[in-house]
């Protein structure tokens, strides 16, 4: 029996969490409560869901920098509505989504109809967005909505007393609807083919423009949607938060085996790629007496691994090609 | 010198757009002070707070005329920072400790240009592996804590000035001089350009192509370790977690504003620089004419949007478009029939 090699880097990136969560469970029994689970998920619910977002751009071969300032803006745009107006929350979800989609859509449209690369265009929404949360407010603006408190405690109470929060089974939806919308419909079909060559793609039949810009618009959404966790979590709005979000989703889609150069790569990978990453806070959580740079650190070289074994890889389904 | 003018035209008009706009809210802008020994005002403010940014740029320009990016270089100037703050506090004196960051910054250079050369890695990836980690590393230097020093000799390259001049002016205008004279006045610049063109066929054409490409990573690790060394040597101190934050998007801002494509290519580093320049007439000019500084981010987002406009290949294809149905409209039609399809 053969496994298909692009497997490969996903089956070692849950080989590596797997191993990672053994080797803290030997140091630390604990860990391996429902308790630290529950919780692996809430914190990182926000994470994991701008990293589905990613996902996708970065399997079309693009980037997007704009992230970490669309969740900073989504989370102040709540905060300033909610204060200033007796709206209802869902309804100024549905408006910052809206917002926000639109906003991915003409960066997507952008980088398609001016033919410049999405990292400069992404950079400028970036400044863009931040300093559009910097406009409405330059203080933290706290929530205080009986709704918002309602979404915050509501939780589902998993056999040892973990707490599966509603947004940790959030980020787990996001994620099975990123992978369906990736593995499983046209749409994710064109993705692929666009980050495999563009040139090909459009000789193929797809359309590229189109496609680019749901690209951007699905970010965009998804940026949105984790602003809106993101406020849920700490429960206000601030314009300088998640400042340097868009790199850590980088490096999550990477950990989670996505090829940066796209075309090849899965979104379960990512969850196990933020998942990874979380582990490695927690343990530093947990241990103590390790300062917190040892993170940084060790997610570098988490990169730098997972980078060389899709070069390891490349050439040698090369080789064999 | 008519031709390099001419490239760097849109640039300082630019500037000088900047500059008279700040003056009509802060009508002492040009005004220029000389107290003390040494000159003051907010034009040499400008040229004095650009520097990071413009040693960052000048590295920067090289490295994406090979159609690469080096995410790095913020961090690379807080590591350069700490490892100097750290000899200095040690007692290695000031020549050591400027040797020992100068090399910090090459190797860390070194490292970037092996990943993405040897290694074949993507240039955004290869930077962004000790973009993540290289914060960590100068934590781990100055054991996250805010390593402060007291060396007047050091402090000087930062806030002391030379012939009533800032040093860090000096210290940026003369690296850029030296980078575009070594690139212009011998073929290295040409050959850097061809690498960014077509990596394989400037390889083909007998251009060392792995050995430059590590030498222009290098060159952008010994400028972020000159920017390192100013922002170490202005605060007196290492500050692991802000030294440099964010300033390789300022970089590459910089760049871009400069003018030079992001796809390889022809480079011009006194764009580049005057791109920072640009970046930092804004920020000191909206802080000067009383605007909030929340517009900082809005204003440069629009900058870059039209320098992309502006860039953009497809644009130039519409121009032409426009100006060739223009020239239609203005001469007579080509009598039907007898124009050959």
């Amino acid at each position: 029996m053969s496994v298909n090699p692009r497997l490969y880097p996903l089956l070692a990136t849950i080989g590596i969490f797997i191993a990672a969560y053994i080797v803290c469970w030997l140091q630390f029994p604990y860990m391996l409560s429902t308790r630290v689970a529950g919780n692996l998920l809430t914190d990182n619910a926000y994470l994991g869901i701008v990293a589905v977002g990613m996902t996708l751009v970065i399997l079309s071969g693009g980037i997007d920098l704009s992230v970490g300032s669309v969740i900073a803006f989504s989370g102040v745009f709540i905060a300033v509505v909610l204060r200033e107006t007796g709206l209802h929350p869902l309804i100024v979800f549905a408006m910052l989504l809206s917002i926000t989609t639109a906003f991915g859509a003409a960066m997507g449209g952008i980088i398609h109809g001016l033919a410049m690369p999405p990292f400069i265009v992404t950079l400028a929404g970036m400044f863009l967005a931040r300093g559009a949360s910097y406009m409405l407010t330059i203080d933290s603006v706290p929530i205080s909505d009986p709704f918002y408190e309602a979404l915050k405690d509501a939780y589902w109470l998993m056999p040892g007393k973990g707490r599966l929060t509603f947004i940790g089974i959030l980020m787990l939806l996001s994620v099975a609807v990123g992978a369906l919308i990736a593995h499983r419909t046209r749409f994710g079909a064109s993705v692929f083919a666009i980050g495999g060559g563009e040139h090909t793609a459009r000789l193929m039949g797809v359309r590229v423009g189109p496609v680019t810009v749901g690209i951007y618009a699905f970010s965009g959404f998804m940026a949105g949607l984790s602003g809106i966790v993101f406020s849920i979590y700490t429960g206000s709005g601030y314009p300088l938060a998640t400042v340097g979000a868009e790199l850590t989703a980088i490096a999550a889609v990477v950990i989670g085996g996505t090829l940066l150069t796209g075309g090849a790569g899965y979104m379960v990978g990512t969850l196990f790629g933020v998942l990874t990453m979380g582990l490695i806070q927690t343990y530093i959580v947990f241990d103590g007496s390790l300062s917190s740079w040892w993170a940084k650190i060790v997610i570098g070289v988490l990169l730098l691994l997972f980078i060389l074994l899709q070069r390891g890889l490349l050439r040698v389904t090369a080789l064999r090609a | 010198m008519k031709r390099a003018l001419r490239r760097v035209l849109p640039q300082i008009v630019t500037l000088a757009i900047l500059m008279a706009l700040t003056s009509v809210f802060f009508p002492q802008f040009l005004a220029v002070d000389y107290q003390g020994g040494r000159l003051s005002g907010p034009v040499v403010d400008v040229l004095k707070r650009g520097a990071p940014v413009a040693l960052l740029a000048v590295g920067m320009t090289l490295v994406i005329a090979t159609r690469g990016i080096d995410l790095s270089v913020g961090t690379v100037m807080a590591i350069t920072g700490a490892a100097g703050a750290w000899a200095i506090a040690s007692g290695w004196g000031v020549g050591p400790a400027l040797l020992l960051a100068l090399a910090t910054g090459l190797v860390c250079g070194l490292w970037n240009g092996c990943l993405v050369a040897i290694i074949g890695i993507q240039p955004i990836v290869a930077t962004l592996i000790l973009m993540t980690s290289g914060r960590g590393i100068a934590q781990l230097i100055t054991e996250g804590r805010i390593l402060t020093f007291n060396d007047p000799a050091f402090s000087w390259l930062g806030s002391g000035s030379l012939a009533a001049v800032p040093v860090p002016i000096f210290i940026w205008v003369l690296t850029a001089i030296a980078f575009a004279a070594l690139m212009r006045r011998t073929a290295l610049g040409l050959l850097v350009e061809a690498i960014g063109i077509n990596r394989s066929a400037s390889a083909l054409a007998g251009i060392n192509a792995k050995v430059l490409l590590i030498a222009v990573y290098m060159a952008s690790g010994l400028c972020a370790a000159l920017a390192g060394i100013i922002a170490t040597a202005d605060i007196r101190g290492a500050d692991a977690n802000n030294a440099g934050l964010w300033l390789e998007l300022d970089a590459i801002l910089a760049v871009v504003i400069g003018g030079n494509s992001l796809l390889g290519g022809r480079f011009s580093i006194a764009a580049s620089v005057l791109g920072a320049m640009i970046i930092q007439t804004i920020d000191t000019g909206i802080l000067l004419s009383g605007f909030p500084s929340e517009y900082n981010l809005v204003i440069k987002a629009g900058l870059v949007l039209t320098v992309l406009v502006v860039q953009s290949p497809n644009m130039a294809r519409h121009w032409f478009l426009l100006r060739r149905r223009a020239q239609r409209l203005r001469e007579p039609a080509p009598v039907e029939g007898s124009a050959p399809r």
